[in-house]
């Protein structure tokens, strides 16, 4: 059970991350454009959050790890997406405001939004390969098989935004659904007891 | 598995022989790949084109007759212009999209008085049309070179207004969506002055056109409907003119627009308040904008 929730934490964060960052596209269009440089801005922002949450994830699942913690860094990146719902229009509208340059305040404006969310869901892969790999020998397997998972997620949840949920919900409402499976899927791991804890 | 080969090479082969440069001839005046498409100056029997696919019969944008560089050769352009009679002295002109630039020109002849600001997102297209399409550097022209949607939220900041507003930035091929929703619509409206019109010249010739229509009766209850090859909408921050007052702005334009090549007698019977769509389609905002997907569905 551990073991599969593991998996699909892992493949559901790269799900909701590139939608997300698609969305984000979405969110920023009215206030600076879709240029090129808008999603540059985005993807430069995606990239660093994410390495930086590999960095915190690692570093975090060195301490008794658990799949109840993987499921609850799962909540906290959705919940961390609230704001976006919330305070998007008018936090980009005060940034546009102080920074004139579509460049810049593009950059600015999708930190605010998404980096924290993004780190935690950075968080998740290195976290997900402390509970999966059983010994040293077979770690490289593993951490492929991860790697295959989240990816895999990651290009179902680009595919699926772009070419059809846009064209039958709203912004706000594909995030409130992302969110809410987020919420279950990570709720789900943290009714998971009993079981030891990866040794 | 080898037939299936076979009628891509033949598709390919095809493709090959039917391309503008070899079909007809077509001389390449330029080209180059600019940060948002590829962008081409074609001349063919008098007439020179810029194009934005290599395509060009299907894509084509601008075209001018090279020997009469005033005589508008294409449909919207004209549509476009048809606004005067809705607003006949504007003062101040925004023209989002610049392509050849012959709807400022022509705007410039026709309005001398009128301050004229242009945006146009790609550098590329903007110096095509001051080397090809001579647009000089002529000052009444003030060409700004951004975003259509980041300008107008810029203007608004800035407090100021326009007595016309055209809107020229789709194609075939592409609609930047955020200028087809509802917020982008009630901005625009926000920055008319009383009385001031939007003109808009668009593609949706597919389902797209449901959506496009009541996301703009959203915001303008009422508006002109021309239609050729394209569409263009003009709407008024006010009421429409009757046909009465149209006829008699029509009039003024007269002798100018025959200058162009254009005749006012056959624009006047365009302008049409029929209201032939589907008021049932979703309208489009900032929230749900999926007018390219929406375009590629059949009517």
């Amino acid at each position: 059970m551990q073991l599969i929730l593991s998996y699909l934490i892992a493949g559901w964060s790269g799900f909701f991350v590139m939608a997300v960052e698609l969305l984000g596209g979405r969110l920023l269009a009215p206030t600076f454009g879709s240029s090129i440089y808008v999603w540059g801005a985005i993807i430069t922002v995606f990239m660093l959050a994410l390495s930086i949450g590999y960095l915190a994830g690692g570093r975090l699942s060195m301490s008794a790890p658990s799949v109840r913690k993987l499921g609850l860094i799962l909540i906290v990146a959705a919940l961390t997406v609230l704001p976006l719902l919330l305070f998007a229009e008018s936090l980009l509208d005060s940034v546009a405001n102080a920074i004139p340059d579509p460049r810049f305040g593009s950059l600015v404006g999708a930190t605010v939004l998404f980096f924290i969310p993004t780190v935690f869901s950075g968080m998740i892969s290195p976290y997900a390969v402390r509970l999966i790999v059983p010994d040293r020998s077979s770690s490289g397997r593993h951490a492929g098989q991860l790697y295959f998972v989240s990816t895999f997620g990651s290009a179902a949840g680009t595919l699926l935004t772009s070419f059809y949920l846009v064209l039958i919900m709203e912004v706000n409402h594909i995030l409130i659904a992302l969110m809410s499976i987020s919420g279950l899927i990570g709720g789900a791991a943290c009714l998971v007891r009993g079981e030891a804890n990866a040794q | 598995m080898r037939s299936s080969w076979l009628a891509l090479l033949s598709l390919a082969t095809g493709l090959l022989l039917s391309g503008p440069a070899s079909a007809d001839n077509m001389k390449l005046l330029h080209s180059e790949r600019s940060l948002y498409r590829e962008v081409l100056v074609y001349e063919t029997g008098g007439v020179r084109c810029i194009c934005f696919t290599r395509f060009c019969r299907i894509g084509r944008q601008t075209c001018q007759d090279v020997k009469h560089p005033d005589r508008i050769v294409m449909n919207y352009p004209q549509m476009m212009l048809g606004s005067l009679f809705v607003k006949p002295e504007p003062k101040s002109v925004l023209i989002i999209g610049l392509g050849g630039g012959t709807i400022p020109r022509a705007l410039h002849e026709l309005v001398p008085q009128a301050r004229i600001d242009v945006v146009e997102i790609d550098p590329a297209v903007v110096k095509v049309a001051r080397r090809y399409f001579d647009l000089g550097d002529n000052s009444a022209l003030n060409v700004i070179e951004a975003d259509g949607r980041v300008q107008v939220k810029k203007a608004l900041r800035e407090q100021k207004s326009y007595d016309l507003i055209m809107l020229d930035a789709f194609d075939h091929e592409y609609i930047p969506e955020h200028l087809l929703t509802q917020e982008f619509l009630k901005e625009v409206r926000a920055l008319l002055a009383p009385g001031g019109v939007l003109a808009a010249n668009t593609f949706s010739s597919s389902r797209l056109y449901d959506h496009e229509s009541v996301t703009y009766a959203s915001v303008f209850p009422e508006f002109f409907n021309l239609k050729r090859d394209n569409r263009v909408i003009i709407a008024v921050n006010g009421p429409l003119p009757d046909a009465k007052q149209l006829q008699a702005n029509s009039e003024r334009f007269e002798r100018a627009f025959d200058s162009f090549g254009i005749s006012t007698s056959k624009l006047l019977p365009l302008f049409s308040r029929k209201q032939d769509w589907q008021r049932n389609a979703r309208v489009l905002t900032d929230q749900y904008s999926p007018a390219n997907l929406l375009n590629l569905g059949k009517n």
